[in-house]
């Protein structure tokens, strides 16, 4: 495993900490709920060929909630006042869970600075039909068994995720996660409107039993942004890059790598 | 001491075997269990024993609000206190409360209440609180933005009844052109205002220091007496005495002839009270920002204890409630009233399946037995130390 730096930076008056390592182009990983956790096998893997940088959403880690942050367009406004502050360009951009659909709210957003985007599982779409648990109403130990196809391969993440010492902030960022979440329930019905401004490369992975939001998401957001296509997880739930990592990483290497522009 | 007579008006035909199944009588239990021909017929019956209750010598009646449950069937609860207004001739009706921050238009409730209080010609109590964790589920408001909604909607409401308008609101949750609410509210400045809450320290803060009357819901009389203290004590801060009328306690009293009696007729009815109708899905309780990680993870630390079922005897004992006979009761009264200092009691008499005829003869018993002997009643403070 490689060691991350960690770093502190101010984006115009708000404090944000994120991990980086590794070397190549810049690679912006925005996490899920799971954003206050550390450095893992998947990004170690994907460090290899890129420079990996993975924030700590604002708010998160007890940090107080940003004054300015009402809903995901807030954050991916933020993310893009991120990227300008560290001066990245030719961006590839990756989102899982939560943080795939404030990775698509940036791609709608920004023209040029993207290179190309991973959405992996990502919540922000309604799906007629294809309704999923809801987090909110389920304990924490129950969530983490539900994003997993493999039941003690949920058992070990339980283990994994749920210490003592972590428990703060778990119920801190939750507040966090509602903020954006909680109505409409895990996603914004303008999207549809407006993910035709997207006009990166963009990959849709997802676990095939994806029980949070389940697999129909993926080709709705295939249909719904034009330069993409679609990569299944085989016996993966909501977190392929956990459940599944290698098949995971060969998935979006072959994406990035094709989609390789000389630095 | 004042004596109100308190509905929750519970679906006292729910199906409790489901209820357990489910865990909850809240968010999830169907109403597809609600037969709109007996809930009519309940809500006929209900009305009647607060009617009777204000003959009888309560000193009011109260009704409260809660969703898409079968703990509490008022929903709209000033549609009932207005089913009240022209039949209660003596007593004061409250409504305790509406949930604010439920509302994406809280100048509706700032109207509602200023209509009752001019039907009843300022003998209206108006109830603020925030809804409990569950209806941020039911009612699809964001419980981050619970705590923030509420004194701002509670700021806009207190406006409304006292700036003349028309007057622009510019809030974050709520922007209103033109604000102008007619009628204005019967009592000057407005309606006397109670805080129901659960007993969050930010609720007694703010409460103690807006001189409203704090409210404490369903609890253990030592819980309440630290609640009334901590109240007691922020409004020396803020630079005054409370007085007994600023503090309730809300609770249940039955009474028969003998304890033995009491307890034997009222146990299936408390029980179910206790043990389905207020159950609920921890989770369902605190959505993420409704409470501060503190009360989050007492909650979770109560999820054990709340899976067990209660026994008549354990909440009788907790003094949750108070059962038995007419001397036990004033005794026990007493005695809660001297340790915790409050001097108003909001007195459920009817709770979970207790059927129509024994709630009359509970309120005629409470009537003749309780009432007169605590008729101006303060909380005796030597008698306090004395239990300390």
């Amino acid at each position: 495993m490689v060691n991350p730096v960690y770093q502190n930076l101010d984006v115009r008056g708000t404090p944000v900490r994120f991990m980086r390592a590794g070397k190549g182009a810049p690679l912006v990983l925005l996490r899920g709920d799971d954003a206050s956790e550390g450095w893992r096998s998947y990004m170690d893997a994907l460090a290899q060929s890129y420079d990996v940088i993975a924030p700590e959403h604002p708010g998160f880690g007890g940090a107080p909630k940003p004054e300015w942050l009402d809903c995901v367009a807030d954050m991916a406004n933020f993310y893009l006042d991120l990227l300008d502050t560290l001066g990245l360009k030719d961006v590839r951009l990756m989102g899982l869970g939560l943080g795939g659909w404030i990775a698509a709210e940036m791609a709608m957003r920004a023209k040029g600075c993207i290179a190309n985007l991973t959405l992996v599982d990502a919540a922000g779409m309604k799906v007629a039909g294809a309704n999923g648990i809801d987090l909110f109403l389920v304990t924490e130990e129950q969530g983490i068994l539900d994003k997993f196809a493999d039941p003690s391969a949920g058992k070990a993440e339980q283990e994994y995720k749920l210490t003592a010492e972590s428990e703060d902030t778990r119920i801190a960022n939750q507040m966090v996660i509602s903020q954006m979440a909680w109505s409409p329930r895990w996603h914004d019905p303008n999207l549809r409107k407006w993910l035709h401004r997207v006009d990166a490369p963009t990959l849709i992975v997802w676990g095939a039993q994806d029980r949070i939001f389940p697999a129909a998401h993926a080709h709705e957001w295939q249909k719904l942004i034009k330069n993409s296509r679609v990569e299944i997880i085989e016996s993966s739930g909501h977190t392929p890059y956990i459940e599944k990592a290698d098949a995971f990483v060969k998935a979006v290497s072959k994406f990035l790598n094709a989609e390789r522009v000389p630095a | 001491m004042k004596i109100f007579n308190f509905h929750l008006m519970p679906y006292a035909h729910a199906n409790l075997e489901e209820i357990r199944r489910q865990g909850t009588s809240w968010v999830t239990y169907s109403n597809a269990f609600y037969d709109p021909k007996k809930g009519a017929d309940l809500y006929h019956e209900y009305l009647d024993q607060l009617e009777f209750a204000d003959k009888l010598g309560f000193d009011g009646v109260a009704v409260n609000e809660h969703h898409q449950t079968a703990y509490g069937i008022m929903p709209t609860p000033g549609v009932l206190a207005g089913a009240l207004a022209r039949s209660i001739k003596h007593g004061d009706v409250a409504v305790l409360g509406r949930a604010l921050p439920l509302v994406n238009n809280p100048l509706v409730i700032a109207e509602e209440f200023a209509t009752l209080d001019n039907l009843l010609r300022g003998r209206f109590i108006a109830g603020f609180v925030r809804g409990i964790g569950a209806e941020y589920h039911t009612m699809g408001i964001n419980p981050a933005e619970s705590h923030a909604r509420f004194h701002e909607a509670h700021d806009l409401i207190i406006k409304a009844w006292t700036q003349p308008g028309p007057f622009e609101f510019d809030g974050r949750y709520y922007k209103f052109k033109h604000v102008n609410p007619w009628p204005r509210p019967y009592s000057e400045p407005y309606p006397r205002i109670f805080t129901p809450s659960s007993g969050s320290i930010d609720t007694i803060r703010w409460s103690a220091q807006k001189r409203y009357t704090y409210c404490q819901t369903l609890a253990p009389i030592a819980a309440v007496a630290q609640t009334f203290s901590l109240f007691r004590e922020e409004a020396d801060k803020a630079g005054y005495q409370a007085t007994p009328d600023q503090l309730c306690w809300s609770n249940a009293i039955y009474v028969a002839e003998t304890d033995e009696l009491a307890l034997k007729q009222v146990r299936p009815h408390l029980e179910a009270y206790a043990n389905d109708f207020l159950s609920r899905n921890p989770v369902m309780m605190s959505p993420p920002g409704y409470s501060s990680v503190a009360s989050v993870k007492r909650v979770r630390a109560m999820k054990a204890f709340m899976s067990q079922r209660q026994s008549a005897e354990d909440i009788l004992e907790k003094g949750v409630v108070i059962v038995g006979s007419p001397n036990t009761v004033r005794e026990k009264l007493a005695a809660y009233q001297d340790l915790a200092g409050f001097g108003i009691s909001l007195t459920k008499t009817q709770f979970g399946t207790m059927p129509h005829a024994m709630v009359q003869e509970n309120q005629i018993a409470i009537a003749k037995e309780v009432l007169p002997y605590f008729k101006n009643r303060l909380p005796q403070p030597h008698v306090k130390a004395a239990a300390e």
